[in-house]
């Protein structure tokens, strides 16, 4: 299987990072960021290299990695989309926004189309609830969403 | 000393208490589910809430230390009210098919539900369906059935320290499992059945091969021979609710007949084996002074342990098989011909205190000398599926030749016990001398890491016990450091030995609080079992002279070597 750690600098720059960093309160949430920074996402080698290194078990790290939502197990697509579906976003009416979405892009939240293009992500309260409904595609935020607004907002990251 | 008040009883009770444990003091058993004393202790399942006065809320009375002048409430309406709807909220997701159920009759949460009252389900919603786990030949995780008490992380994380299961995602979606999906048989996981032991339902169990036992026993073709490993004495009784460290051997060979096995032999005659083969093993090293410290091999946890974790001690493991798989190769090789029987037609089965025999029996090494391993809980479970009486049963002895064996095969089933007997027979082997007192108090008890040293005729021989792989880890860790030194060290995978392994009747709570640790308990059975013995070395087994004499030839042998050691195998740890 093709693994992202056959990359060796990246590898040894995680290492380093998790040498400096493994004597600190609480190493384990700044060394798995910083993962996925080097690496873009936290599959099994990944977290093989820091269960090694800090000397833990992978549940240790799988557990937290699968805990927050900011965490990728697989590598994710070129632009993630974010839907908001935090409590003012779904009571303005976001899961209409979600099956559109679905429906475009042919996949369910937590996957990414074949083409590695996008990510899908049901996500929690994005902290703009004027604007809810509210979807984030990469840094970008769009607000006051429609269904009807999908197809042409995905059709500026073709 | 600070005095309490628990629901009008006044009681003194030491500094830092826990309210569980002073309200136990004052006779009040306080209901628990992820409590579970010496393992876990997190407050989580709210099945111990009591009213506390002048407290905000309800605390949970595991993991509140009691303070001077307390005044406790554990029967209000509140605290009744409040700890049942908790428990209805926790069955409202819990697979409820307790008919069929592994743990009927033997569960916490069951025992809950009857005692709080439970009449009705409430709550009726999503459910989560997660698939059920049987890969394992040890383990049969079954996640639809958890509550998320946690017993079992806390078992393979902090009494273990390896770690093969977790909590993992969150909310609703929130499930123990090993990483990435994976079954428990691909990760590193050594089958010692810690989880099961901790698992207050059927979440956990150990895999049932209890059918494939009846079958062969109704086979009129085979030949069904039994053999029982030293701990299971000193547990199977409590299947019938013996008190804890009851000593029923003679029970369960009566029982053993009367299900129908063809022969009745005994484990600890291989373990008087094991003794002879290590021991000899043992001072050809000393001799020549390589691959020191040796180190036992019975515990196969403890065998899969150093394949995924040390590694490098591959050299120091003695190549002795375990007393299991050397009594199956002997009942198919020695027996067989002394009584002239088709060696094909023999169905092995053991009955172990472990979970892990179940897999050490499919080693592609080792396999074909055991055909069957069912555990303690099994065993009791086809005794009753018979009918039979157990505590009522006279007693009976095992069959003849392979079911002799001295007081030192019966201890291998205590932390420090394959030491102790090893040490009564190197011991008289390399000095000729007899031994005045054959008990090495050294080695015995629950201390994590125990040390002694014997004198062999001026040579200083420097032993170690270590039990529980947490123990085992710092034991090896301070060798691979440099810091430590010795020349054999016993070693077993769970705290306190095979009497406390992975498949023995599961302990409670409210039994540990009660009787205190049946560690000790089941011990003294097996230390008594020793005392009650004629013979105490193995060395002195006549039917084991009578083996090397007949068949074996001498310990370490040519034919020793063919049938009684074995290799291993490096395993790493996740394979991608």
């Amino acid at each position: 299987m093709a693994t992202v750690t056959a990359d060796k600098a990246k590898v040894d720059e995680l290492k380093a990072y998790i040498a400096e960093h493994k004597g600190i309160k609480g190493p384990l949430m700044p060394i798995i960021q910083k993962a996925q920074e080097i690496f873009g996402c936290l599959p099994i080698d990944v977290q093989d290299v820091i269960a090694e290194e800090m000397g833990i078990p992978m549940t240790d790290i799988y557990g937290v990695a699968t805990f927050y939502s900011q965490f990728a197990l697989e590598p994710k697509g070129e632009h993630v989309i974010g839907l908001c579906m935090g409590t003012a976003c779904y009571v303005k009416n976001s899961q209409p926004i979600l099956e559109r979405l679905r429906k475009e892009l042919g996949i369910s939240e937590g996957a990414t189309t074949p083409d590695g293009k996008y990510s899908l992500d049901a996500t929690r309260c994005l902290g703009c609830c004027g604007l809810a409904p509210v979807m984030m595609i990469d840094d970008r935020v769009y607000g006051r969403l429609k269904p009807d607004d999908i197809p042409g907002i995905l059709a500026e990251y073709k | 000393m600070v005095s309490v008040t628990i629901d009008g009883i006044k009681v003194e009770v030491a500094d830092n208490t826990s309210v569980l444990e002073a309200a136990h003091q004052a006779g009040i058993k306080i209901p628990t589910l992820c409590y579970l004393k010496g393992v876990n202790a997190i407050g989580s399942c709210r099945m111990c809430l009591v009213e506390i006065e002048n407290a905000r809320g309800l605390q949970a009375a595991c993991v509140m230390p009691v303070s001077d002048g307390m005044i406790i409430s554990t029967n209000s309406k509140r605290v009744r009210d409040t700890r049942r709807m908790n428990l209805e909220l926790i069955l409202s997701n819990h697979e409820r098919d307790c008919l069929v159920c592994k743990r009927n009759y033997n569960c916490e949460l069951q025992a809950l539900a009857e005692r709080f009252g439970v009449d009705d389900i409430r709550y009726e919603g999503e459910m989560t369906h997660n698939p059920i786990d049987i890969t394992s030949p040890s383990i049969r995780r079954e996640p639809n059935k958890c509550v998320l008490c946690r017993r079992c992380v806390a078992a393979c994380n902090d009494i273990q320290d390896i770690g093969a299961i977790g909590a993992t995602e969150r909310g609703f979606k929130t499930i123990i499992e090993p990483v990435f999906k994976k079954s428990l048989a691909d990760v590193p996981c050594i089958n010692c059945g810690r989880c099961v032991q901790s698992c207050p339902c059927g979440a956990l169990t150990v895999i049932n091969d209890t059918d494939k036992v009846w079958e062969a026993i109704n086979d009129p073709d085979k030949h069904v021979v039994v053999q029982t490993a030293p701990a299971v004495r000193a547990a199977l009784g409590e299947a019938f609710c013996m008190p804890i460290g009851t000593r029923v051997t003679g029970k369960m060979v009566t029982a053993l007949k009367r299900l129908g096995f063809d022969k009745v032999f005994d484990t600890n005659f291989a373990a008087d084996l094991t003794i002879m083969e290590e021991g000899t093993e043992l001072i050809e090293r000393l001799k020549e002074n390589h691959h020191l410290p040796m180190i036992t091999s019975c515990s196969p946890g403890w065998v899969k342990y150093m394949e995924h974790y040390y590694e490098d001690f591959f050299e120091n493991m003695s190549s002795c098989k375990s007393p299991q798989q050397m009594m199956g190769a002997i009942i198919k090789s020695y027996y067989a011909e002394k009584n002239n029987i088709d060696p094909k037609k023999i169905f092995v089965v053991s009955v172990m205190p472990c979970s892990a025999k179940k897999f050490e029996l499919q080693r592609p090494e080792l396999v074909g000398d055991v055909d069957v391993s069912i555990t303690t809980v099994e065993l009791a479970e086809m005794i009753k599926q018979a009918g039979i009486n157990f505590p009522e049963l006279p007693d009976d002895t095992f069959d003849e030749v392979l079911g002799d064996s001295t007081g030192a095969g019966a201890i291998f089933g205590n932390t420090g016990g394959v030491m102790e007997a090893a040490l009564r027979t190197v011991y008289e082997l390399v000095t000729g001398k007899k031994l005045d007192n054959v008990e090495f108090n050294e080695v015995r008890g629950l201390a994590g890491v125990k040390e002694s040293q014997v004198d062999l005729n001026g040579t200083i021989v420097k032993v170690a016990v270590a039990h529980g792989t947490k123990n085992i880890k710092k034991l090896l860790n301070a060798i691979r450091a440099g810091e430590a030194d010795y020349h054999f060290i016993e070693v077993m995978a769970c705290p306190g030995g095979c009497i406390n392994g992975g498949g023995q009747p599961p302990i409670n709570n409210e039994q540990i609080m009660t009787y205190g640790d049946h560690r000790i308990l089941r011990a003294k059975a097996i230390y008594e079992e020793d005392e009650a013995n004629t013979i105490r070395k193995s060395h002195e087994n006549p039917s084991i002279q009578l083996l090397y004499k007949e068949f074996l030839g001498h310990p370490g042998g040519h034919k020793s070597h063919d049938l009684l050691h074995t290799t291993y195998k490096k395993r790493g740890k996740y394979h991608y």
